[in-house]
């Protein structure tokens, strides 16, 4: 066990270089670069910037060079020195930038998953116990009624709810005089009362799937010859679903981690941005769009590490759950 | 009619499957009785119902089956009876029986138990939920469990996975945890038949130990006329969800009086005697070069470990094998799961590339080619001669494609035959297999698994090969239609001049078809020899304990608990 660990956080490293290769050429894909966008804005509000001043912005943000230099420059300041360049367009440290929009993202990830789970894992079991009665087809419908509606719209709706029936802002993570305080319990209890509105709009986008796959792979194991075997001993029927099919069911629950992770960042980008969170996806937009390079890269580098880890997390329970991958 | 030492009492029960367009009777009025003591063999081939009438007793039928009427009467010790039919199939009541007074064991040891739990923690299961033991004390008793059915390091055993035991070993397992609570009854369904003949002879035996120990009522469900005659003292004999036939064993082996009764027997008994197609044939010219001369055959397969998946050994599937088919024969290659016989007989065919040796092949000219050495292109013109058969008549046509273009795709793909031509020798080899040319537009699934395995045939005779090699190809087959499989095959053999390798663990299989027969034991042949002469008269230790552990279609023979064991000078 403690081997396969090891051998796949090896594999992880050079993984890892490909992945930030990728992400730098991805953020280099689109024609011209921040100091063209730069002009542009400023041409917007009729400044001209001559040539001489563009060649020499490029020069001191260092675009000037080989796509290579570049490239190895940006890697070795984060591998050497943990520095993930500077924002050019907020003229600050990239990583004083992420560091607390990470953090939250993940608090609203890790919150949707669970939240997903406590939904999606009842219900798959149900509606596979009793497939084809009334109930099954009632949950299956909010499912995929849940899974049809754009999220963003939920979120439209709800805010549009709090504010008319309740009277209650609930836009953003904090309340305004939480905004940029510094944290203390009572940012906290502001944090989770804020919480509920963006978990709920994206557990209620996320659980359809999750129950298919559950509700699925409870079926394919309800019928295997242990379940009979297990009813042969007297096992009441409640205490058998739990202890053998699902159980076995459980698995591909957990391989979903790996994937979910790095789609909670990105698919919550809209309703980030209807809710203006202060989390990774809306500044990762911004960044996107005027081509603020280093802070874009930052951003889809750790995208992709959340997507390795999440994939070795998962491994790592899925073997921890299953003996039969623990010792092949 | 019921007598003190009746405690299972069934009658007139009906089991029915509500499907689609009517209703399934898988049990049509059943009725027999089980005696403290006795063992009862329930014998059916498949789909006869005899497994659903088992999985009724505890209700434990799977949706959307259910107990229609009848009754399950069930006579305690204490003097007491529950009708269990009557019970409501989710009820405290019925699960107070189930595994603690009823227990069963199932076909499949694998499927059968949880992959995911530990055989320990399966078993202590019933003790706490019956008998409401601690954790320490069901422990204990699981471990004596465990020795009583003969697991060698209980202890260890217990923190064991399934898959980490032999077949026989989790049928052991299985058998423990029936047994935990000390039931009256036991159904065991089929419970032998996933395993090899010397580990059924010791499941048997263990059995039949534990029941006179015991004092056990045990209903045994099989299909196999052998194991019936071997440990029954009374028989039901079902068709079609009905009982045809019950009586003492003695009375249905040696006076049945059903038709089908007498049609099962009778297709068994045809199968401990070499073919009557065989008989008449006239001897194999006995000067002629082998059409198949295989020298020192090696098929090593890597064992790897570690950081670095270095091979660390290797696994002897076939180890250093000579054999010799002669063109017209049929040699049987016989052994138990894990002797390397299939990997032998793809080896033949180059499915494997083997390790090492020579597969020297006589082609119609005359001249000698090693298959074993053969560049891609040549070894295709010697596999249109050499063809396959497989073991399960399902799995092995694709469901997709029609019959006429399963058996016409050799054709195809070697660019022998095209459009009309094509469909005229679909509608020759669908005859010469005796299935009506006109089913070629079908697909697989509307036929039967005897149909489909002539289907099989169908297609490896395509090319006109010299030699086929049958892997298990009558294994999955009901007993009726295993000898008409096989008097086609000979059948074929005659008309064609075709050679078979066969490859089959089931010593009256071999017999029946087999005009030599090599025996393999862990990658090795431990013995060549004419057919006749290895079923009766076996030289090497190996072979007479593989022999005599088949079990007799004759109650008056029994004899697998004084059969000879075998003990290998490697282990």
């Amino acid at each position: 066990m403690l081997g396969f660990i090891i051998k796949r956080l090896l594999w992880m490293v050079p993984s890892l270089f490909a992945v930030s290769f990728l992400a730098f050429v991805l953020i280099q894909l689109p024609p011209g670069d921040y100091v063209t966008t730069y002009i542009a804005t400023l041409a917007a509000s009729n400044e001209i910037v001559d040539r001489t001043a563009a060649a020499e912005l490029r020069a001191r943000f260092g675009l000037d060079q080989p796509f290579i230099v570049q490239y190895l420059k940006w890697i070795s300041g984060i591998v050497l020195r943990g520095d993930f360049g500077l924002s050019f367009e907020w003229q600050q440290p990239v990583s004083e930038l992420i560091w607390e929009r990470m953090a939250l993202t993940l608090v609203v990830t890790s919150s949707t998953l669970l939240m997903t789970w406590a939904i999606a894992f009842p219900i798959g079991v149900f509606t596979a116990v009793r497939q084809y009665s009334i109930g099954d087809y009632f949950f299956t419908f909010l499912g995929f009624l849940g899974l049809a509606i754009p999220s963003f719209l939920l979120a439209l709706v709800l805010m549009y709810v709090a504010v008319v029936l309740f009277g209650a802002d609930v836009g953003g993570l904090f309340s305004p005089e939480y905004q940029t305080a510094p944290w203390s319990w009572g940012k906290v209890l502001n944090l989770i009362e804020h919480l509920w509105v963006p978990v709920l709009i994206l557990a209620t986008n996320g659980t359809a799937s999750l129950i298919r796959i559950m509700r699925a792979n409870m079926l394919d194991e309800l019928h295997r010859p242990y379940v009979t075997t297990a009813r042969a001993k007297g096992l009441s029927e409640f205490r058998l679903l739990l202890k053998y099919p699902v159980r076995v069911a459980i698995n591909p629950f957990i391989s979903t981690i790996g994937w979910l992770l790095p789609n909670l960042i990105s698919g919550a980008l809209i309703v980030a941005v209807v809710l203006s969170l202060p989390i990774a996806g809306p500044l990762l937009l911004q960044s996107l769009m005027s081509q603020d390079m280093y802070l874009a890269g930052a951003f889809v580098l750790l995208m992709c590490t959340l997507t390795l880890v999440g994939t070795l997390l998962s491994d790592i329970l899925l073997a921890l759950v299953d003996p039969r991958i623990r010792f092949d | 009619m019921t007598d003190a030492a009746t405690i299972l009492s069934i009658r007139d029960l009906h089991t029915h499957f509500p499907v689609r367009g009517g209703i399934v009777k898988a049990v049509d009025g059943v009725s027999f009785d089980l005696a403290r003591g006795k063992t009862v063999c329930v014998v059916g081939e498949s789909g006869s119902g005899k497994s659903v009438t088992a999985r009724s007793i505890l209700q434990i039928v799977d949706p959307p089956g259910r107990v229609v009427t009848g009754s399950i009467v069930f006579n305690r010790a204490n003097g007491t009876s529950v009708d269990l039919a009557a019970l409501n199939p989710r009820g405290r009541e019925i699960r107070s029986v189930r595994g603690a007074e009823i227990a069963m064991i199932f076909q499949e040891p694998m499927s059968s138990l949880s992959p995911v739990h530990t055989i320990g923690n399966q078993i202590t299961e019933v003790l706490r939920l019956h008998l409401r033991m601690g954790k320490k004390e069901a422990t204990d008793r699981a471990v004596d469990l465990l020795r009583a059915v003969e697991i060698p390091n209980p202890e260890r055993a217990i923190e064991r996975y399934t898959f980490e035991y032999s077949g026989g070993m989790r049928q052991r397992a299985m058998i423990a945890m029936a047994l935990a609570c000390n039931p009256q009854v036991l159904i065991a369904d089929e419970p032998t038949t996933a395993l090899d003949v010397t580990t059924q002879a010791e499941i048997l035996d263990l059995m039949k130990r534990l029941q006179s120990e015991r004092g056990m009522a045990v209903m045994f469900i099989t299909h196999d006329m052998g194991v019936v005659a071997e440990i029954a003292d009374e028989v039901v004999v079902m068709y079609q969800g009905k009982v045809v036939e019950r009586g003492p064993v003695e009375q249905i082996f040696h006076a049945p009086q059903d038709p089908y009764t007498q049609m099962l027997l009778g297709n068994v008994l045809k199968l401990e005697r070499p073919s009557a197609i065989r008989a008449v044939r006239a001897p194999l010219p006995a000067e002629e070069p082998p059409l198949l001369d295989v020298r020192g055959l090696k098929m090593h397969f890597p064992i790897r470990k570690g950081f670095f998946k270095r091979i660390v050994d290797h696994v002897k599937a076939v180890d250093d094998v000579d054999i010799v088919v002669r063109a017209g024969e049929t040699l049987g290659i016989v052994g138990e799961s894990g002797s390397g016989k299939t990997t032998l007989g793809r080896c033949l065919l180059r499915v494997y590339e083997p390790t090492a040796g020579q597969i020297l092949y006589r082609r119609t000219d005359g001249s000698i080619t090693d298959v074993a050495a053969l560049e891609p292109d040549r070894l295709r013109e010697c596999r249109r001669e050499m063809r396959m058969i497989f073991q399960d008549p399902f799995a092995s046509l694709n469901p997709r494609m029609t019959v006429g273009q399963i058996i016409g795709e050799p054709l195809l793909v070697n660019g022998l035959a095209e459009g009309s031509a094509l469909h005229d020798r679909v509608a020759e080899l669908l005859k010469r297999v005796g299935l009506n040319p006109d089913w070629a537009e079908r697909y697989p699934h509307a036929f039967s698994g005897g149909q489909r395995q002539r289907i099989g045939i169908a297609r490896a005779l395509a090319l006109s090969p010299r030699l086929i090699v049958a892997d298990e190809a009558t294994s999955a087959l009901d007993v009726s239609l295993r000898a008409q499989m096989l008097d086609l095959m000979l059948q074929l053999q005659d008309e064609l001049k075709l050679a078979y390798v066969f490859v089959s663990h089931d010593i009256s299989v071999i017999r029946y078809i087999c005009d030599r027969v090599a025996v393999m034991y862990r990658g090795k042949v431990v013995e060549t020899g004419e057919a006749e002469q290895v079923c009766n008269d076996p030289v090497h230790g190996y072979t007479k304990a593989l022999l005599s552990a088949v079990p007799r279609p004759d109650p008056r023979e029994r004899r697998i608990h004084t059969r000879h064991r075998y003990v290998s000078d490697a282990a």
